[in-house]
């Protein structure tokens, strides 16, 4: 029987954290070496766990898919990190992080894992500077800040437009600090494809070596995912492409609920969509909106180019309809106004799928130099992918899929409801609610690892003093081994006609119909048969070549396809059952007469945490209500 | 457009590689060269055969994980590009183009375009970092980084760690890189206590995996982020003195 405890420690919400660190068991130094700590993930959550652990004495095994642990997507973040430091003296504290956190996610967080995330913020900026992350500076040589969507004061602290991968960097530093220390053990190329669960306890994984093919069992006391959000079930995102759900997908049907997975959030300003060989989708930083203006034209006949179309036959449709948040509204509010502009004819570009960021303004205020030194490799990325320059034309940009807010159900701890398995970054669904506030990710990825985790998973294992690992010839790894080569044997075996990315392509445009950036009953109810119509045809018309035991990157993409099948399904059943619009999940049947998202709090505050049963039976809902005592429960309003 | 690719193809690190010619015809001006090769890829499996292996993943050009020759050009024609950010509008079409991995002694191949770059993380794990554990950090504003210092940093540290600089070298030399992640932690106030053993176990470890530099400059013309090989002269200025501060520390018992 599942039972749903959040452990939210006693006490008013700016004391709980320090309160229940002073209440936490601790492991003495000596027993600190008797523990094996299984890291699966080394992107900013997972790396900063991992070397925090093995820093104070853990025996740490990290595993990563990549070549190197650099190479995790959070690499990719642009814009930057919050944290609430009010070096502006805008009037900026944690309350104000907190309070504008739990807004943004539209009430749909926990207040007391946000009051901790905005406590912790102000640690991160001081332990990344100490490790050397190279962040802008003023002239006096202190700390630079930006403006981020859906806030009005300036608390983004970047590294030109590679924040994420400045952070990395430096946790990947961090991590290998301690594998030459010979505290961590390094598994590159190494997937996780089942975890090992023991009497209600998570004991170890099961990984593939991608370049031998070999499946072997891993023993842990604790197991840590840190694998990242599954956005990738939409096939074209802004995510890396061998980003996906594997990991916790297969912790889910061992029984880790899975939270909220409707939650997916649309970025609103990446590069449309081009020709159908496309790829992936690329981000343009939500930090241009802070000097670019969105805009399209009046009349959608219009075909005169961008430059030539005057100011009183443009409509600044953002700054229009949200005065006081103009171009800075939250994320999901900007990608549903550009929506709604596109599908209303108004769109530009050959394909008219696009809205104009335009920079023309900032360009002539402040003079090309700044620009280019504040986003001079965004231009140039822009520049390269579709052959304009954004210095004299505007950019052309769409919503695309972005992060996903829902993941494993996790309690304060961020501990899942099976004891001993713990969930980091994006592969948790704690803090952000029903949409993400930029800037937010890498903050809360790092809060995780660098100062959450340590403490909680050191709390579990002073619980388990004493205990072995479980061997790795005990039944219950050998089970999940079996399973993990009969499944690759099975996949081998099918010799059908299509590839798993030409599959993957079909599943991702169903979904992102159906459970994109609007959602109805009737379409939802259309995508689970026909997603589980295509899933029938992939287990029948597979074509995997190749074998197991070489680098097979057919059949790596075959373990994580299937895995977006099932779920894609949960998905549309979490976002039919959620008859309400809150941030990023928006139903066409709950609207404000003025196309904003209507709320239901009488009937659905609370988190939406699904139960596996079984491939053939649908989840079953448990729910965590979600109570606000320091935050009034409000319509948002960036009008 | 249409192209005709000739692609390396090696089963494994020992067997024997060979080119393939695969032609690539309907490609848009538009794709992405990586996307060339999902294309190509999609039709080898509709005729039984196994596709090409090369990695990637960001495709946005700062992962790292994409790299292979490219008419014998690290990362193609186009400066300061990674492979996944270059597009057919490069190339004149119906071009026969040469596609190969990264060759240098120092990343054996592993399948096809793929190779092993794991020296660069036992560089990495040689000094690449600051000594800090979390939770001991000082407030961040104590310590103020002159903005120009800052921005010299940022221009080292912006290496993506893909490699394109060991395969260009005619030496396979990895000078660029470490002297790259070597500078960004050397330039910095952050930096300073360990600068002279950093430096000498990072060059020091280099070696071990890689050949020398003469000073090609070839480096620089394939690097994706555009470094600049002014952090080498640094990294040889600072290696010189490190092996002297660093004698002198260990003479008095401090090394």
């Amino acid at each position: 029987m599942v039972t749903l405890d959040s452990n939210i420690p006693e006490g008013p919400v700016d004391e709980k954290w320090a309160n229940h660190q002073f209440h936490m068991r601790l492991v003495n130094p000596a027993n600190k070496r008797r523990f094996t700590v299984i890291v699966v993930g080394t992107g900013l959550a997972g790396a900063s766990a991992a070397a925090t652990l093995a820093e104070l004495g853990y025996n740490v095994k990290a595993f990563t898919f990549h070549d190197s642990p650099r190479r995790a997507h959070s690499i990719a973040a642009q814009g930057g990190i919050n944290a609430a430091k009010n070096y502006q003296n805008d009037g900026d504290s944690a309350q104000r992080l907190f309070y504008d956190t739990v807004k943004g996610g539209d009430f749909r967080s926990r207040e007391a894992n946000v009051y901790r995330l905005a406590q912790l913020s102000v640690n991160i900026i001081d332990q990344c500077v100490a490790q050397g992350v190279p962040f802008a500076r003023e002239y006096s040589g202190l700390l630079e800040n930006r403006s981020f969507g859906g806030v009005q004061v300036s608390r983004t602290f970047y590294a030109r437009g590679q924040t994420g991968q400045q952070l990395l960097l430096g946790a990947y530093s961090a991590l290998m600090r301690q594998v030459a220390l010979g505290a961590v053990e390094l598994h590159p190329r190494t997937e996780m494809l089942d975890l090992v669960v023991e009497d209600g306890r998570a004991v170890g994984i099961i990984t593939r070596d991608l370049i031998t093919g070999e499946v072997a069992s891993h023993a842990g006391h604790a197991v840590i995912l840190a694998t990242g959000g599954y956005g990738n079930v939409y096939y074209l995102s802004t995510n890396a492409k061998k980003s996906n759900t594997t990991a916790i997908w297969r912790a889910h049907k061992r029984g880790a609920l899975f939270a909220n997975p409707c939650y997916t959030q649309i970025h609103p300003t990446c590069i449309p969509a081009g020709d159908e060989f496309q790829s992936k989708l690329t981000l343009m930083s939500e930090s241009l909106r802070n000097d670019g203006r969105i805009w399209v034209p009046k009349d959608q006949n219009d075909t005169r180019p961008a430059h030539q179309i005057p100011e009183e036959d443009r409509d600044y449709y953002l700054e229009r309809r949200y005065p006081s948040y103009g171009n800075l509204v939250p994320r999901d509010v900007a990608s549903r106004a550009a929506k709604r502009e596109v599908d209303e004819g108004r769109g530009v570009g050959p394909k008219k799928n696009g809205v104009y960021l335009d920079f023309t303004d900032a360009i002539n205020r402040l003079g090309r130099d700044v620009i280019e030194e504040r986003y001079g490799n965004l231009f140039e990325m822009y520049e390269r992918i579709t052959g304009d320059d954004p210095y004299e034309m505007p950019m052309r940009i769409y919503p695309a899929i972005h992060y996903t807010m829902g993941g494993l159900w996790v309690d304060y701890n961020l501990q899942s409801n099976i004891a001993g398995l713990f969930v980091g970054g994006e592969a948790n669904f704690s803090d952000h609610g029903a949409n993400r506030l930029g800037a937010s990710a890498l903050m809360q990825g790092l809060a995780d690892g660098y100062f959450v985790l340590p403490a909680t998973v050191g709390d579990y294992l002073a619980g388990q003093l004493g205990k072995p690992l479980t061997s790795t010839d005990s039944e219950c790894f050998q089970s999940a081994r079996a399973s993990v080569e009969e499944q690759t044997r099975r996949f081998l075996a099918i010799g059908g006609t299509r590839s798993p990315d030409d599959f993957h392509r079909e599943l991702g445009k169903i979904v992102w119909d159906h459970i994109g950036m609007e959602r109805d009953a009737a379409g939802l109810e259309h995508a689970i048969s026909e997603i589980r119509a295509l899933r029938e045809e992939y287990y029948r018309d597979l074509r995997v070549l190749g074998t197991g035991d070489t680098l097979n990157d057919s059949l790596e993409k075959a373990f994580r396809v299937a895995d977006f099948f099932e779920l894609a399904e949960l998905m549309a059943r979490d976002a039919l059952h959620r008859e309400e619009s809150c941030g990023g999940h928006f139903r066409v049947e709950h609207q404000t007469p003025d196309g904003e998202a209507a709320r239901d709090d009488e009937h659905f505050s609370y988190v939406g945490a699904w139960e596996w049963n079984g491939p053939d039976a649908p989840q079953t809902l448990h729910k965590e209500e979600l109570t606000f005592e320091n935050v009034h429960l409000a319509t948002r309003s960036y009008a | 457009m249409k192209f005709t690719l000739k692609v390396w193809r090696q089963e494994g690190p020992t067997a024997k590689g060979r080119f393939e010619t695969y032609e690539a015809p309907n490609i848009s001006e538009e794709m992405s060269f990586l996307e060339v090769l999902d294309v190509v890829n999609e039709s080898l499996i509709r005729e039984g055969k196994e596709p090409v292996h090369f990695d990637h993943d960001c495709r946005e050009g700062i992962c790292g994980s994409c790299g292979m020759m490219i008419n014998g050009q690290a990362h193609g024609p186009q400066r300061g590009t990674a492979t996944c950010q270059l597009h057919m509008r490069k190339f004149d079409d119906g071009a026969t183009i040469v596609v190969e991995p990264w060759r240098a002694a120092s990343f054996p191949i592993v399948r096809d375009l793929v190779v092993n770059r794991s020296a660069f993380d036992r560089i990495i794990e040689a000094g690449g970092f600051v000594s800090v554990n979390t939770g001991s950090a000082p407030e961040a504003n104590m310590l103020p980084v002159p903005k120009q210092v800052a921005d010299a940093a940022m221009d080292a540290a912006q290496c993506i760690g893909c490699g394109a600089c060991v395969a260009a070298c005619p030496n396979g030399a990895a000078q660029l890189f470490t002297s790259a992640k070597l500078q960004h932690l050397n330039l910095l106030p952050q930096g300073q206590s360990e600068r002279w053993q950093r430096t000498e176990s990072m060059v020091e470890t280099m070696e071990e995996y890689f050949g020398t530099c003469t000073n090609h400059g070839e480096c620089e013309t394939a690097c994706p982020k555009n470094i600049s090989i002014d952090f080498i002269a640094y990294m040889n200025r600072d290696y010189i003195k490190a092996k002297t501060v660093n004698r002198k520390l260990s003479g008095q018992g401090l090394g």
